[in-house]
This record gives structure tokens, C-alpha cells and sequence, in this order.
């Protein structure tokens, strides 16, 4: 048996395959780089041992660098995670010549996998379904249309050279088919002086299903059903579940027995996953093989109640698979969402930087029968860098059926605090709550239809916000009474606070009644004496423990429970729940009268001024002062993440000021420069 | 019987109309509320009592005897916030421009006088056209009137001036004596010569709102302590801002019940030292992490970055705290950030508030316009209001403190009570480089020999231990237990006594 690993990673998948070598009695080797020096892999490791400066290219994916520290450290075996050097052939056979176990497949499976179009030929060659198409050259319109006609519509034509979406065509029926060939191919012409054209089918409604198949080095093979990882964002899975809510049984086993035809194909031993696009009608085409543990893997941890890990490392080891393919059953309703330190009002930049607070919700099997996981490689304190993947967690609910386990992600989600950088969490809340995504008809286009603008917070109306509106009402009660507790009042003229308060949410006022109950609950209920929005019933709020200072409340809402974050404001609070952020003020109905009269404040014109989007260096500025410049000019480019992000002007204008210059860091909105 | 009480009530009526409905409806159209409203949603909810209603000016010139109206453009009278007693008074621009008379400075003197007596802060709304120029030298007198009143009663009890509305010529050196000033934005603004006269006198073109308006006041001038959106929002503001003071010199500061463990250990703070040097981080965090509940009143939020001031509490009880910030500058000490140290560390020595001082300073500002600027005699301030405060003085220094600067920052040696220091701390003369590079001026040539001696020097001096070693640090603590440290060393100092030898008053170097 394998006696020590080294985690060829670092993150959250550092620590998930720790835990599990610790579970099994296995020491383990962590690496880092000088931006890791303090990370929750390192700390969590047996040993740990320096490989080099930050970016991943001077540390993590150099293998003379990970070569040395094996021999350093006595490790027999490796885990390399995901990413990195999971799927390079060249490491599995530097570690076989080193009598190094890899805890993953041989070389000559990642090999066979790591090429597209050798892994479609050999996927074909082992019966697995492939996205039809014709990828010799088309001489005319008429073979254009026979071809189309053999491959079943509809069609995409697609020019050899293209990109962009240049030289591309749908076509529906023989009409199109034709006319596209012949457009495709003029613009294709035009484009990329290269007419060669191909056509394939084209998947309508698609979806990213992807079977988790497991494989010992004695022949034997199994698949541990699907994941959906539809939800996704310019081709990142941000939310994954498993089972699909799309596939049915037929379906399921047609996919598995495929993919493990593919993984017996090419000799797969360990854990790997053969990704598939499904279209609307539950034709399933091969897209691509990943030979290594996926992110998203968890979720099939969840409904299978097999650790991935440790069948891997114990394949690694030689072993047997204990489990048959009648073994696995599919138990619930798994869900994760991925916590990305990306802020989703600035179309998802990245944001890195300290994590001031880090609490993720409590772990375990909850008193409904739910389970929550949280897969994470940070802690609070904790730096999110610029240098590597901005994941921050990835949390994961389990129950038995669907909803409840979407319910309890949103739950999850609500409890889960984080603060010091931006974050998706919102986002995640919003998807969670969505009708679309509720009821699974989901596909890969899900967040760009759904989310044409962006996303931009979700804006609690009605239940919701009268729900808000009374958990502040009974906050501020706390607040106001623990205020008038004060050492130094004048006695017998202390300030007694009366039952009815204002709470104004933008402009829009609700006048309540709030009064304590003998059970410390309070009722907030609508006052007759102001306009404004009365709620539409009283409500019984309890705070649970909460005290002024608390972030999170766990309160209850005429007996449902109802977890919300809050932040003191300077007149109110701001709360923040499912995706949405309230700032509500809390005044007396004096106070409330004269804020009426206060004008409202236009925020400062900044269209004539370039902000910096995210925190970044700046690496060059394209233009000088008295420039005049065209929309769509690149003025200055910020790297963020390894990124380099071109920022480009909006609109046609004259510079006035440069105010950065390059090697300068900046903060998010510090002015780059200031347009006439 | 019936028509003499009734008679009270007409004339009050007539009071509280002020300056007739068609003058209220135009400040509301500014965005400004009235006087009395002002006091209304300031107060806690019908506390206020009024005195000198009936007040009218005394004016027989330029036809003023024809308009005199009661209360003459300013409401005072006292009134509780969170039932702790305040005297305020409230100008009333709906009449005559709330400007000041001879009456008007008469009442405000009364009630400065009663707090003075009682013991109370005197929390000034102001909003005036200035000087009521029909009254003429009667005006002035009047200014000077209140002036001395401010002088007598500065340390005494807490002054407070919320500028909301015009707030100029000699009127605004009523506000500069108090302790502390907030402005409302785009309604107030505060110089002693207006636009016009600037533009007279210097040819400058500059608007009523450049020249002193809150953005200017809280972050080129420092004239102002904070500022606030609205009339509502200020006096929101105003109301918590109190809670933090004692009433006056005769008392302890504020305690309020609080729900924050004392011994609330903070495992991030642990990782806040960034490990390279030359990196910053956020003292503001640090200061969040020790405050009870995470509340922090910043004071000159937007001027002077460098320091950091404001007030937090700790059990319950009010501390004020003065922090290096080293995102702003490295958190260096210059003219602006001495002054605004200076200031706000006399003010709780007044007032018997305990001071908090987190340090991470790498020295004084260099340069010509430093110097020119008297950066000695500025620098000298802070140092000064430090060794001359008997309030009970806590000192944390968390990475850098050099030179000069580390005297300065409340060190042992200017009676800083408990001094505490992280393990990252560097107490020294200079940084590593610069100390070698004039200990080993010879060596210069040769960078390998340069980089030893750095390293050699690094390790014997840029740690706390030298000087814990010397008894200078009390203790090394670990960064997550500093909350429980800092109370605790509170907690020992709840009865400290110490005073400073007769004088008629010191001479800090103005």
C-alpha cells in the first residue's frame, strides 16, 4: 500500500485529497510556491516543501521541481489534482521511471485523450456516439446539401479557417443548406482567404452531461452516472448537479456503457470523465475525455457515497475495485455551486485580495435530512492572488429530492459569509432562485439567455422585501434599545422608544409598528397614521441570538426560518440575502418626514474619467495627454490574474489627463485617466 | 383665565412659524430643513425645551424696528440624545438669514453658560448669513461674545459644530474653536472671505463650493471632521457621534451595554503582516477586529490618509484611536497627519478617553517641502500632546517603527502606560538598508558584503525583542489575542492617576 502522497496541486483539491489520505493512514507531502507560504494545503499536510516563486510556471507545473521534492520527501505516490500536470503524459512517465506511483491514469491514456481528434477517432472506433459530420473537403452546393441530408438537420457549416462565427452558417432544411454552403464559403473566402468547408450537426438545446467512470488496472470498469454542468459562463461550469435532471434511465446507461467503452479502449485505470453534449431530444454526442479528478466531482461523491480519492489512490496501489457496476446505486439530489472570487456586478472581474471574513455555513448532515459540503483551500485571513485559479470554495448540498437540495444550496449560500473581496455569491443565490433552473430545463446557454445584461443583483419585491423590512424594523428595536442603555442619562428622563418606526428603502417608505412579544419575538405590523407601503400582514419576527455585531442572523419569519446577513449602516441596516443587497433606513416618523424633503443625490459623472475595473498593475497606457481618441481605442492595459485586460474607450473624446502610468498598482475605480 | 393661557399659546405658535411659511417652503427647496426641525429629529423625541422664544432684537436702524420676530433667528434650548442631556442651538436661516444679533449671541451664550454650569456638550446647528450688518458693532460684539464663550469652555465640555448652511466671514471662528466640525454636502460651505471677494482681491474664479465646501473642508483644509449627504443623515450621525463623548471634563466616557467577547480571539489577524515589507495592508481592519462589535467612528476620513483617527469602544467603554495606516504613504508621519494626530489626541485627553495607538510607521516624511512646511514644529505637536496626555495610553506596534517616529507614537518613554508590540514588529533606528548602508559607508562597493551585513542587521534588529529586552515593550503578543490584551490593559488602567505639574497651561508649539 501507498504510505505517502505528495499533492502535486495546491487549493481546495490540495486539501480534498489530504483529507481522504489522512482518512486512510496515509502521510501527506504538500507543495507551495512563495505565494502559498501560509495556505490552508500547507497547513494541513504532513510536510510541506518550497518549490519556487508564484507563478505556476516557475513552481507548480515545472516536474523537475515536483521530481525533487518527491526524492526530498520520500513520497511513493502523487495526486496531481486537476489542472497543472494532471493530464501531462510526460509526468505520469517521469514518476513510472522513478518507481513513483501516479494517482491517476497511464501515460498512454492521457496521451490518447489529450488530443482532439485523436480522441474522436478512437471514441468512434469504440462505438461511442461522436457529433455527426463530414470533415472532408466539399466540392459544391450539391454535395453540401447530400452531406446535410446524410448527416440529418439541422446543420452547422462551418469554414475550416474560422473563428468568430465568421464563415458560419445554421441551416434547417436543403434551402439553407445550399445557400449557407455558398455564403460560408464566399465569406470564408474573404475572410481567411481559405474556402475549405466542412459541415457537421448541430446540437440544438445543448447540455453538458459528463459520466464519471472508474477503472482498475485489472480490466475492470464502471461508471458512477452523470453530472450536469450546463451552468456555465463563457464556457466555465459555475453550477454543476447530479444526477441530470434531463437524462432517464435508457439514457443514463446508453452514456455509461459508452464512456466505459471508451475508458477500456485505451486502457483507463483510476478515475476519469468522458464529457458529452445532449441535445433536446437525448441525442448524446462525445465532446472530450478529462483522464483526472474533476472539479465538480463531489457532487457524485454525494449521490454514489463513493470517495473518488481514495478508489483512485487505491487503484494507484494495484487494488481491485471493490464495487460492481450493480453496486452503484444513485442516492438523491447533489448540487454544487463553485464560490469564485470574480464580482458579478463588474461582469465578473476578477477580485483578489484578503479574505477579512471567511465563514463558510456549518458542515454535515442538518436536522431536515440535507447535507451540506464545503471543498475549500482558503481560510480567513487568507489571500486570494492574482496568480492562480480564483476559486474560493465549492459548496455542495445533498437531499433526496432536487428542489430541496437547490432549497438547501440557497440556504447554504445565504449562511456562507464571506467579505474582503468580490465574490460571485449573489450570483449563485439569484441562479438558485430562478424559475428556469428550478425546474431544469436548463442547457448551456442558460446564464447568457437569462442573464443577456449581466447580472446586477436581484431585487427583492413584495414577500421578500416586506420580510426584510421587518427583520430591520426588530434590528433597529434591538439597536435603539440597547442605545438608550447608555451610562450618563438623566434619571427618570430617560428616551423610551415608541413602537412606530419608518423604514424607507430607497424612497419608498414602510411605516411599521414594531412590538416585543412575552417570547422575545416581535411583531411588525402596518401602521395606520403614515402613507406609504403597508405590509401586507403583521409578522412575527424572531432574531434568534442575534446581537448588535453579529453579521449573520438566523432569524425566523412567522416561524420559517430565514438566515440574513447584516451590516449596521449609519441610519439603518443593509441586509443581504438570496442574492440581494437591501439598505434599509430605520427612522422615526419625524425623521422620515424630513427625509423626504432631502433631494436626491446624483452620483458624481465619472463617463468622463477611466476607472481601472479591478485591481491590477497597469502595464502600458496607449495614448497620451491631448490625444484625441476613437471609441473603441485601446487606452491603457491593466494585467489582473495573470490577465491582461485592454481597456478601450467608450466613446470618441479628446484625453485630458493621464493619471496612472505603467508599473503604477491600483485599487477598483482608482482614475486611469480623465477625458474633456 | 382661558384667554391669558391661550395667550402663550399664540405667541408660541407665532414663534415656531419663524419666518413664515413661504421662507420654510424655500429652504426646504435647498434641500435644507428648518431650525426647528433640525432640533426635532436631532433630540430625542420631544425632549427639547426651548428657551428664549420670545427673544427679539433690539434694533431701531434701517427700519428694523418694523420686523422684529421672536426668537431672532436661532432656537436654543436643551433637549436629551439617548437620554443624555445636550444644549443646542439651531440658526434659523428663515429668519433674517439666521444672522446674528446682538440678542441672537445673548441667547447663544445662555445656554453656553448653563452647559457649562451642568456640565453638558453645547452642540451648535449652524446656518447663518453672518453678521447682522444693521446692528453693526452690536453684531461683532455678540461674535466675540460667543468666541470667548468657546475659548472658556474648550476641555471643559464637549463642542460640537454641524455647519448646514452658510457658515462665513467671522462667524466660521465660532465652529474652528469647537472640537469638532461635520458640513453637510452641496448645502454648506464655511470661509472667512467669499468667492466674490477672493475674485476682488487675488483674481482667483473659484465657487462658493471649491472654496469651502465639504469636499474642501474635509479633505484640503481638514477645517472639517467628517461630512454627511443630508440634513438627515448628519443628524442621524450626530446623534452616534455623542454617544461616544462623556458630557464633560468631570466625567468618564460613555459605557453602553455591549455583546462582543473581550477575549474574542481573531485568528486572520495572524496573517495581516503581509511577508514582504514593502507591501501594505489595512490598518482600518485591525482597528475593526479590536473594536467591540466592529464599530469605528472615523474622524478626517478623507484627509491626511496616512493616520488614521476616530473612536471605537472596548467593553462598552469609549477609546480613541490614532493608527499609522500603511496604505496611505506607508503610513508615514508628515505635517498633515501630525496636526490631525495632534489634535485629536489633546481632545481625548481633555475628556478623559482613553487612547489606543497602533503603530506601523516607517519615520517622518522627507523633503524640501516638509521642512518648509515646518514638519519640526508639526511633528513636535503630536509628540507633544502624547507626553503631556494623562489618559490611560495603550500602544500596539504591529511591523514598522523607526526612528523619530517610533518616540513619537506613543512609546514608553513618552509615559505610554501599557506598550505592546506583535512578533513582526521592527523597532529600530531605520530600516535594514538604510542602516547599513551608513554603518558600513566603506563596504558600499561590494553588494555581496552589503547584503550580509543587511541580512546580519535584519536579524538582530528588526524584531521586537531589543527592545522588550530593554523593558521599552511590556510584552510581545500574538496578533490574534489583541483584542484581549488591549482590553485587558484597559481594564488595569480604569483608575489610573497621574497628573502634570502646576501651570498656568503648557506651550505646545502652535
Amino acid at each position: 500500500m501507498i504510505k505517502k502522497i505528495l499533492i502535486a496541486n495546491r487549493g481546495e483539491i490540495a486539501c480534498r485529497v489530504i483529507k481522504t489520505a489522512r482518512k486512510m493512514g496515509i502521510k501527506t507531502v504538500a507543495v507551495y510556491s512563495d505565494a502559498d507560504r501560509d495556505a490552508l494545503h500547507v497547513k494541513m499536510a504532513d510536510e510541506a516543501i518550497h518549490i519556487g516563486p508564484p507563478p505556476a510556471n516557475q513552481s507548480y507545473i515545472v516536474i523537475d521541481k515536483i521530481m525533487d521534492a518527491i526524492r526530498a520527501s520520500g513520497a511513493d505516490a502523487v495526486h496531481p489534482g486537476y489542472g497543472f500536470l494532471s493530464e501531462r503524459a510526460e509526468f505520469a512517465e517521469r514518476l513510472a521511471k522513478e518507481g513513483v506511483a501516479f494517482i491517476g491514469p497511464p501515460a498512454s491514456a492521457i496521451e490518447a485523450m489529450g488530443d482532439k481528434i485523436t480522441s474522436k477517432k478512437l471514441a468512434a472506433e469504440a462505438g461511442v456516439s461522436t457529433v455527426p459530420g463530414y470533415m472532408g473537403l466539399i466540392a459544391d452546393a450539391d454535395e453540401a446539401v447530400q452531406i446535410s441530408g446524410e448527416i440529418g438537420y439541422p446543420v452547422m457549416i462551418k469554414a475550416s479557417a474560422g473563428g468568430g462565427g465568421k464563415g458560419m452558417r445554421i441551416a434547417w432544411n436543403d434551402a439553407e443548406a445550399r445557400e449557407g454552403f455558398q455564403s460560408s464559403k464566399n465569406e470564408a473566402a474573404n475572410s481567411f482567404g481559405d474556402d475549405r468547408i466542412f459541415i457537421e450537426k448541430f446540437v440544438t438545446q445543448p447540455r453538458h452531461i459528463e459520466i464519471q467512470v472508474l477503472a482498475d488496472s485489472h480490466g475492470n470498469t464502471i461508471y458512477l452516472g452523470e453530472r450536469e454542468c450546463s451552468i456555465q459562463r463563457r464556457n466555465q461550469k459555475v453550477i454543476e448537479e447530479a444526477p441530470s435532471p434531463f437524462l432517464d434511465a435508457a439514457t443514463r446507461k446508453a452514456m455509461g456503457e459508452q464512456a466505459v467503452a471508451l475508458a477500456k479502449a485505451v486502457n483507463y485505470a483510476s478515475a476519469g470523465t468522458v464529457e458529452f453534449i445532449v441535445d433536446g431530444n437525448r441525442n448524446f454526442y462525445f465532446l472530450e475525455m478529462n483522464t483526472r479528478l474533476q472539479v465538480e466531482h463531489p457532487v457524485t461523491e454525494l449521490i454514489t457515497g463513493i470517495d473518488l480519492v481514495e478508489q483512485m489512490i487505491r487503484v494507484a496501489a494495484g487494488e481491485k475495485l471493490s464495487i460492481t457496476q450493480d453496486d452503484v446505486k444513485l442516492n438523491g439530489w447533489a448540487m454544487e455551486s463553485r464560490l469564485y472570487a470574480e464580482d458579478p456586478y463588474r461582469n465578473f472581474l476578477p477580485s483578489i485580495g484578503r479574505l477579512t471574513r471567511y465563514r463558510p455555513p456549518q458542515e454535515g448532515k442538518r436536522e431536515d435530512g440535507t447535507i451540506v459540503r464545503n471543498d475549500t483551500g482558503v481560510f480567513e485571513g487568507g489571500e486570494i492572488s492574482m496568480f492562480y485559479d480564483p476559486m474560493i470554495a465549492k459548496l455542495c448540498t445533498w437531499a433526496p429530492e432536487r428542489i430541496d437540495a437547490i432549497d438547501a444550496m440557497a440556504d447554504a449560500l445565504d449562511r456562507f459569509e464571506v467579505e474582503g473581496i468580490g465574490h460571485n455569491l449573489p450570483f449563485l443565490s439569484a441562479v438558485m432562485d430562478h424559475p428556469r433552473f428550478r425546474t431544469g430545463a436548463i442547457t448551456t446557454a442558460f446564464i447568457a439567455e437569462e442573464y443577456p445584461e449581466g447580472f446586477a443583483g436581484v431585487t427583492p419585491a413584495g414577500d421578500a422585501l416586506e420580510e426584510l423590512v421587518a427583520v430591520a424594523a426588530a434590528c433597529n428595536h434591538v439597536s435603539e434599545t440597547r442605545a438608550t442603555q447608555i451610562s450618563g442619562a438623566m434619571d427618570n428622563h430617560r428616551r423610551v422608544i415608541g413602537p412606530n418606526w419608518t423604514i424607507v428603502v430607497e424612497r419608498e417608505e414602510f411605516p411599521v409598528a414594531i412590538t416585543q412579544n412575552g417570547d422575545g419575538s416581535y411583531t411588525a405590523a402596518a401602521r395606520e397614521d403614515a402613507d406609504g407601503t403597508a405590509l401586507s400582514a403583521p409578522r412575527k419576527v424572531s432574531l434568534g441570538d442575534w446581537k448588535p455585531g453579529t453579521p449573520l442572523i438566523e432569524a425566523s419569519i412567522d416561524g420559517r426560518p430565514l438566515a440574513v446577513k447584516v451590516d449596521p449602516t449609519l441610519q439603518g441596516f443593509r441586509l443581504r440575502r438570496r442574492g440581494a443587497e437591501v439598505v434599509l433606513s430605520c427612522l422615526t416618523p419625524r425623521q422620515a418626514m424630513a427625509a423626504r424633503l432631502m433631494p436626491e443625490k446624483i452620483p458624481a459623472d465619472t463617463s468622463k474619467m477611466l476607472l481601472c475595473p479591478m485591481p491590477g498593475l497597469v502595464v502600458s497606457i496607449a495614448v497620451e495627454e491631448g490625444q484625441t481618441i476613437e471609441a473603441g481605442q485601446t487606452l491603457a492595459t491593466v494585467e489582473a490574474m495573470k490577465m491582461e485586460n485592454v481597456l478601450k474607450a467608450e466613446r470618441k473624446g479628446v484625453v485630458k489627463t493621464i493619471a496612472a502610468k505603467p508599473g503604477d498598482s491600483l485599487a477598483v475605480d482608482e482614475i486611469i485617466m480623465e477625458f474633456e | 383665565m382661558q384667554e391669558i393661557l391661550q395667550e402663550l399659546e399664540n405667541r408660541r405658535a407665532a414663534a415656531r412659524l419663524a419666518g413664515g411659511t413661504r421662507r420654510i417652503e424655500a429652504q426646504h427647496a435647498k434641500g435644507k430643513l428648518t431650525a426647528r426641525e433640525r432640533v426635532e429629529i436631532f433630540l430625542d423625541e420631544g425632549s427639547f425645551e426651548e428657551y428664549d422664544m420670545f427673544v427679539t432684537h433690539r434694533c431701531v436702524d434701517f427700519g428694523m424696528q418694523d420686523t422684529s420676530m421672536p426668537g431672532d433667528g436661532v432656537i436654543t434650548g436643551w433637549g436629551t440624545v439617548n437620554g443624555r442631556m445636550v444644549y443646542v442651538f439651531s440658526q434659523d436661516f428663515t429668519v433674517f438669514g439666521g444672522s446674528l444679533s446682538e440678542t441672537h449671541a445673548q441667547k447663544i451664550c445662555k445656554i453656553m453658560d448653563m452647559a457649562m454650569k451642568n456640565g453638558a456638550p453645547v452642540i451648535g446647528l449652524n446656518d447663518s448669513g453672518g453678521a447682522r450688518i444693521q446692528e453693526g458693532v452690536a453684531s461683532l460684539a455678540g461674535y466675540a461674545d460667543v468666541f470667548q464663550r468657546n475659548i472658556m469652555a474648550s476641555g471643559v465640555v464637549p463642542q460640537i459644530s454641524m455647519i448646514m448652511g452658510p457658515c462665513a466671514g467671522g462667524a466660521v471662528y465660532s465652529p474652528a474653536m469647537t472640537d469638532f466640525i461635520f458640513m453637510v454636502r452641496d448645502t454648506s460651505y464655511m470661509f472667512v472671505t467669499g468667492p466674490d471677494v477672493v475674485k476682488t482681491v487675488t483674481n482667483e474664479v473659484v465657487t462658493a463650493e471649491e472654496l469651502g465646501g465639504a469636499k474642501t473642508h474635509t479633505s484640503k483644509s481638514s477645517v472639517a471632521d467628517g461630512a454627511f449627504d443630508n440634513d438627515v443623515e448628519a443628524l442621524i450621525a450626530l446623534r452616534r457621534f455623542i454617544d461616544f463623548l462623556p458630557s464633560s471634563n468631570r466625567e468618564k466616557p460613555p459605557v453602553r451595554p455591549f455583546f462582543d467577547d473581550p477575549a474574542r480571539i481573531d485568528n486572520s489577524l495572524d496573517t495581516l503582516i503581509p511577508d514582504n515589507p514593502n507591501k501594505p495592508y489595512d490598518m482600518k481592519e485591525l482597528i475593526v477586529k479590536i473594536a467591540d462589535e466592529g464599530d469605528f467612528f472615523e474622524l478626517q476620513e478623507n484627509y491626511a490618509g496616512n493616520i488614521v483617527t476616530g473612536f471605537i469602544r472596548i467593553e462598552g467603554q469609549t477609546v480613541g484611536v490614532v493608527a499609522n495606516q500603511p496604505m496611505v504613504l506607508a503610513g508615514v508621519l508628515d505635517i498633515n497627519s501630525s496636526r490631525k494626530a495632534a489634535r485629536f489626541v489633546r481632545f481625548c485627553d481633555c475628556f478623559n478617553i482613553p487612547i489606543l495607538t497602533l503603530v506601523d510607521v516607517p519615520g517622518f516624511l522627507p523633503g524640501t517641502s516638509q521642512e518648509y512646511g515646518g514638519v519640526i514644529k508639526h511633528g513636535a505637536k503630536l509628540l507633544f500632546a502624547y507626553g503631556e496626555a494623562t489618559v490611560p495610553k495603550v500602544t500596539v506596534i504591529t511591523r514598522k517603527a523607526y526612528g523619530g517616529a517610533y518616540d513619537v507614537m506613543s512609546s514608553k518613554h513618552i509615559r505610554g502606560d501599557i506598550n505592546y508590540a506583535w512578533p513582526t514588529a521592527e523597532i529600530a533606528v531605520m530600516g535594514a538598508k538604510g542602516a547599513t548602508e551608513i554603518l558600513y559607508r566603506s563596504e558600499l562597493g561590494d553588494p555581496e558584503k552589503i547584503a550580509a551585513r543587511t541580512k546580519e542587521y535584519e536579524d538582530r534588529f528588526a524584531n521586537p525583542f531589543v527592545a522588550a529586552e530593554k523593558g521599552f515593550i511590556d510584552d510581545v503578543i500574538m496578533p490574534h489575542s489583541t483584542r484581549r490584551r488591549v482590553a485587558r490593559a484597559l481594564a488595569t488602567l480604569r483608575n489610573k492617576q497621574l497628573s502634570n505639574p502646576w501651570k498656568k497651561h503648557d506651550n505646545i508649539p502652535l
